[in-house]
């Protein structure tokens, strides 16, 4: 029997595995106690997350907070993801990347056109995602804030210089999430193609679920 | 005594009495201010009104008006939310602020966009350029932990309920409240990520001016920044004026600065193009 080297290191029983495609949304509920294990299967690949409160899912991840919580903009082993309310919602238990970001916020048919041209309009974009997703929960464009991109780097130079550059993802680099309360858990597998943290070409990635 | 209050026209004349009180957190209705730019009537003044330490005050802007923020005293903190005023769930995203312009600190120039590729307001004149787009405002629970109360009732009041207030006064709900930008009080980005507050105080007086590119609700709430690392609650007085201004031509600098801005107004101009 071959050894599943996506699943070396996570303890309990898988409860969930699935690959989601590139550029897909995906959605699914996390409870108390749950790891999510989210694999870069082929590398570069931006995962635009969204965490909501499945009890009230007025509250959600907050990108402000958690940076504010421990005072640093990337998000390591250990940063605890912190909700609008202040509270711990889930705790990056470990990952085999640096560090991830979250200033960056996901990608918009809108904000294309500002970033690289109006031509861009019609691509698919993270927010189309996110709403398809959450609207299936019958949350909207309300619901929608500043967001984790998982294995995507954003540094801010000297003088505030600030873009997203090329990953410091590998294939089968990881991040584990451990829920500290019962959550939704939102993604977008970033569908970005003008923009190097996909390496110009979106992949899939892996999502295990153990309890 | 007890005869009196319990005549109602007692209380009437009781309350009539306050009437013309002056005290420094107020609004001023009609608006006056002396200090107004040159070339600008007081027939155009909007908007004057001085927001308390811990305090908020909102106001619908309309697409042209500029809205002068003053820290009067040095240590004014003003967390701010933006609204498009027809359509409130176009609303202020910091992370295209920051990206779409991409870097990571406002000032004179720069522009507070919204999540649908439009400009809300763009910031005209800046005296103090220590602003955040990072941390966001603080809640009960920092609050809490930092000061032992953080109650919108307390003593402590936090940055986020007083934000849910002023939104709240326009219909608007806990999902509607969403990450805000800090002016007056700045956040240093080192290498490695890590948040160096700015926290002054500075002197008195430091002023901003911001231009309404469309018709905005904006939200002010002033109240001790997040990571303040003073133990104290301490936040002053913010100043708040407001006048009609002209729609941004097609020729205005701060339209026409970099290609994303210029979209940014484009795409402004093409949702007013009805």
């Amino acid at each position: 029997m071959t050894i599943d080297p996506h699943i070396l290191g996570l303890s309990g029983t898988v409860v969930h595995d699935e690959i989601v495609p590139a550029r897909a949304p995906w959605l699914h509920h996390v409870a108390a106690g749950q790891t999510l294990r989210i694999v870069d299967l082929d590398g570069n690949q931006a995962v635009d997350f969204l965490l909501y409160a499945a009890a009230d899912d007025a509250e959600r991840y907050s990108a402000q907070d958690t940076v504010a919580a421990q005072q640093n903009l990337f998000l390591r082993a250990g940063t605890q993801l912190r909700s609008n309310e202040g509270r711990v919602m889930m705790t990056i238990a470990a990952t085999s990347v640096a560090y991830h970001d979250t200033i960056g916020g996901a990608c918009s048919c809108e904000s294309n056109t500002l970033r690289y041209g109006h031509h861009t309009k019609s691509q698919h974009a993270c927010v189309e995602n996110f709403l398809e997703a959450n609207l299936t929960e019958g949350r909207g464009k309300r619901d929608i804030v500043s967001n984790i991109n998982f294995f995507m780097n954003v540094p801010v130079e000297e003088d505030g210089a600030l873009g997203i550059v090329d990953g410091i993802s590998a294939p089968g680099l990881t991040v584990d999430l451990r829920a500290e309360m019962d959550v939704i858990v939102v993604v977008s597998n970033c569908p970005q193609i003008n923009n190097p943290c996909n390496g110009f070409n979106p992949t899939p990635v892996r999502m295990i679920i153990t309890a | 005594m007890t005869g009196s209050l319990a005549d109602p026209m007692a209380a009437r004349d009781h309350a009539r009495a306050m009437a013309g009180t002056v005290v420094e957190a107020m609004p001023l209705l009609p608006p006056v201010a002396d200090d107004l730019p040159a070339g600008m009537s007081a027939e155009d003044l909007l908007w004057e009104e001085t927001i308390a330490a811990g305090g908020y005050a909102t106001r619908r802007l309309a697409r042209g008006s500029r809205l002068r923020l003053v820290d009067l005293q040095g240590d004014a903190c003003a967390s701010v939310l933006i609204f498009n005023a027809e359509m409130p769930t176009e609303r202020l995203n910091v992370a295209d602020t920051v990206k779409i312009q991409w870097n990571a600190y406002l000032g004179a120039g720069k522009l507070l966009l919204s999540d649908m590729g439009r400009v809300l307001m763009s910031i005209l004149e800046d005296e103090a350029s220590t602003h955040d787009a990072f941390c966001g405002a603080s809640n009960a629970a920092t609050n809490y932990a930092k000061y032992g109360e953080g109650r919108n009732s307390g003593a402590f009041p936090n940055g986020r309920d007083r934000l849910l207030l002023g939104s709240a006064k326009h219909g608007l709900q806990r999902r509607d409240v969403h990450p805000c930008v800090n002016l007056f009080k700045g956040a240093r980005i080192e290498a490695d990520g890590t948040i160096t507050p700015l926290m002054g105080p500075y002197a008195p007086g430091r002023a901003m001016i911001l231009r309404a590119e469309i018709d905005v609700i904006v939200v002010l709430a002033n109240c001790p920044h997040v990571l303040d690392p003073r133990d104290e609650w301490t936040v002053t007085p913010l100043r708040v004026s407001a006048w009609r201004g002209a729609v941004t031509p097609a020729d205005d600098p701060v339209r026409t600065a970099t290609p994303e801005g210029l979209r940014a107004f484009l795409n402004v101009e093409d949702y007013f193009r009805r």
